[in-house]
């Protein structure tokens, strides 16, 4: 019998399973190449025909980066790992602080031009980011902002604003006015009903918003490159440059260097991920 | 003591007026229910005594301070929502407790006002639960508790029971009659449901398009409504009501209705109305009846021969449709007996009991 109805026959279901191993395998495969590679040495990586699992485990790759290696000066990985997380973790602060009062602003309040800022809002994502690169290089560089953290915390806070306006409006708009109204009425002001009811109600959303500023910082390359020159803002994507010189690529190096940037993506999502719970605001209204 | 009044309160949005300067006086410790029909005033005049809606004129005072300006906060009220409204990641304990928190109230307080709250309603074995695991009934019940720990001045309840079905809706009926009861509090009720407020109130104001139409008891919105729309709108079934023509008939003033019986009208009316004039005559459907099988006696009646078109069995009593006055009329047989649809029977017209009104204003002729 096949599930909740649906009438697919067996060698369909075998159809899509393998579609979607597929489908995985397409997804997947970077990224676990990429893994793979930085745990293997040179000499594999450009070998042929392709030697799919490393012959030979090593951190060598891992050990070059941070200068442990004798054949080869390290890259000031801890500096960009720095200027990353100092971006990456203000720029996402900011946004999540600014975007959830006007999240919450746009789902409450009415007032003048509200439907045509929203949509500027949403227009806002419409442009490429590289296509701002130009203009922002101008502008950064006669007011002082190229190669600072600063420069790329503000272009950050800008992308990822509007989007946190435009999530966490919909988790407001889920959050029934009643519970506000309730707390109120139970003492207390506008700002603990805010605190003490409806934060907690929308978390799930907040942290959703939240991942999606960090990674959009923390991955973030065609910007970063251009406003970017030195160790002083320098951040984890474009220190992956580095291992790119006028005829050769250091794919080990370089992939040593991804999974570093992967992992605290990673962490981050593992330990957000508990607020991810949908659902919470069920139950409270109506029976 | 809080008695809660409203003096000339308006409340507009914009340019549009919904609430045109009502005046209500509530006394301490009545049970005072808004009723009426969607979009009447009532839901917004609560609105406005719970400080959820700014007021646009007029004062409204609880106790001896006038809260206009005041937040819900400050008014010490406490609400019942038609969608409940609890907290959903909060267990029922906290819940319950959470405006006594908020008030900064000594935990020994706390658990001992909740615990109190929670053996009047019959919460005991559901404290530690959340909301989402609660039937509807409980969490009313526990709504129901949230305004009662707090011991509030003021007790207002949005269309509390709206989302029951029905029997639990009578069920709850009964706890709020009791719980009022037992928490001397003043009460401000608002429901779309004409039953409700006859069960529950101490007082009706039923409210049409932003205006009051009549304050009164039970018992005298029921029996002396003031106009044509209190008169179909409390009842049910609803009060017949048949257009008629102002007449005489061997020196007395009679109203002809549509089919041409003529109807004796009562003498408290002779004096208000003249020869000629429309008028709107209104029975309850128990004032119209099966001969036999009415309240009335047979004396001061209107005996009319009519075919019935379609019989309701209710068990303690049946509900006739028949023609009369040119119009589809509802009559009440008490201590029924089967009636097939086509029957002729013979009705009475309690003419004790009638009610007159003007056709053009709607207002009671009656004193």
């Amino acid at each position: 019998m096949s599930r909740h109805g649906t009438i697919e026959k067996p060698w369909q279901r075998w159809l899509i399973r393998i579609g979607v191993f597929v489908a995985m395998v397409i997804l997947c495969l970077p990224g676990v190449w990429v893994i793979l590679t930085a745990f293997r040495p040179n000499i594999e990586v450009l070998a042929r025909p392709a030697i799919w699992i490393p012959q030979q485990w090593t951190l060598d790759n891992f050990a070059r980066l941070f200068g442990y290696s004798s054949e080869q000066q390290g890259l000031p990985v801890a500096l960009y790992f720095r200027n990353s997380l100092v971006i990456s973790l203000t720029s996402t602060l900011v946004a999540i602080v600014v975007g959830m009062a006007g999240g919450y602003a746009f789902a409450r309040y009415s007032f003048r031009g509200k439907a045509t800022l929203f949509l500027g809002f949403m227009l806002s994502r419409t442009v490429p980011g590289v296509a701002l690169s130009l203009p922002l290089f101008i502008i950064w560089s006669r007011i002082g902002l190229i190669d600072t953290s600063w420069g790329l915390i503000l272009v950050y806070m800008a992308v990822n604003i509007p989007f946190t306006i435009w999530l966490t409006d919909g988790f407001f708009r889920q959050i029934p006015v009643d519970l506000s109204e309730a707390a109120q009425i139970d003492g207390c002001t506008p700002w603990q009903a805010f605190w003490k009811v409806e934060f907690p109600l929308a978390r799930s959303g907040l942290a959703s918003a939240a991942i999606f500023a960090f990674l959009t910082s923390w991955n973030e390359y065609a910007l970063a490159s251009q406003l970017t020159r030195t160790t002083a803002s320098k951040t984890m994507p474009v220190g992956l440059m580095d291992f790119t010189a006028q005829f050769t690529v250091d794919w080990t190096g370089m992939s040593a260097m991804a999974v570093l940037i992967i992992i605290p993506a990673l962490v981050l999502t593992f330990i957000v991920q508990k607020h991810l719970i949908a659902g919470l605001t069920f139950g409270g209204v109506k029976g | 003591m809080a008695e809660v009044s409203l003096k000339q309160v308006v409340k507009r949005y914009g340019n549009v007026e919904i609430v045109h300067g009502i005046d209500l006086d509530i006394a301490h410790d009545e049970f005072v229910v808004l009723v009426g029909p969607s979009g009447c005033g009532k839901s917004t005049t609560l609105r406005m005594v719970a400080g959820l809606e700014e007021i646009s004129g007029g004062t409204i005072a609880i106790g001896d301070r006038v809260v206009n300006h005041l937040p819900p906060r400050s008014r010490n009220i406490s609400m019942v929502f038609q969608s409940y409204a609890l907290y959903p990641h909060m267990t029922v304990r906290e819940n319950l407790g959470f405006g006594l928190k908020i008030a900064r109230e000594s935990d020994a307080v706390v658990t001992q006002r909740v615990n109190e709250a929670a053996e009047i309603l019959g919460l005991g074995p559901y404290m530690d639960r959340l909301p989402a695991n609660l039937s509807g009934g409980q969490r009313q019940r526990v709504a129901m508790g949230r305004a009662i720990v707090r011991n509030p001045d003021v007790f207002l309840f949005d269309e509390p029971l709206s989302n029951l079905d029905a029997k639990l809706r009578g069920q709850m009926r009964v706890e709020i009659k009791k719980l009022h009861q037992r928490v001397k509090t003043t009460v401000i009720y608002v429901t779309h449901d004409q039953v409700e407020a006859m069960t529950l109130a101490d007082r009706i104001v039923i409210m049409r398009d932003g205006h009051i139409e009549q304050v009164g008891t039970p018992a005298e919105v029921f029996e002396r409504p003031v106009n044509t729309f209190v008169a179909g709108f409390i009842g049910s079934p609803p009060m017949n009501q048949l257009d008629a023509v102002v007449g005489s008939e061997a020196g007395r003033a009679v109203a002809t209705l549509s089919d041409g019986v003529r109807v004796p009208l009562p003498a408290d009316v002779l004096t208000r109305v003249a020869a000629g004039q429309d008028v709107v005559l209104g029975f309850r459907p128990e004032s119209f009846a099966p001969a036999g099988h009415s309240l009335h006696g047979d004396e001061n009646t209107v005996r009319v021969q009519r075919t019935v078109s379609i019989a309701e069995p209710l068990g303690t009593e049946t509900i006739l449709f028949t023609d009369f006055g040119g119009r589809e009329v509802q009559a009440k047989m008490l201590n029924p007996r089967p009636v097939r649809s086509g029957e002729l029977l013979e009705f009475t017209l309690d003419l004790g009991r009638l009610h007159v009104f003007d056709k053009t204003t709607g207002r009671s002729l009656r004193a």
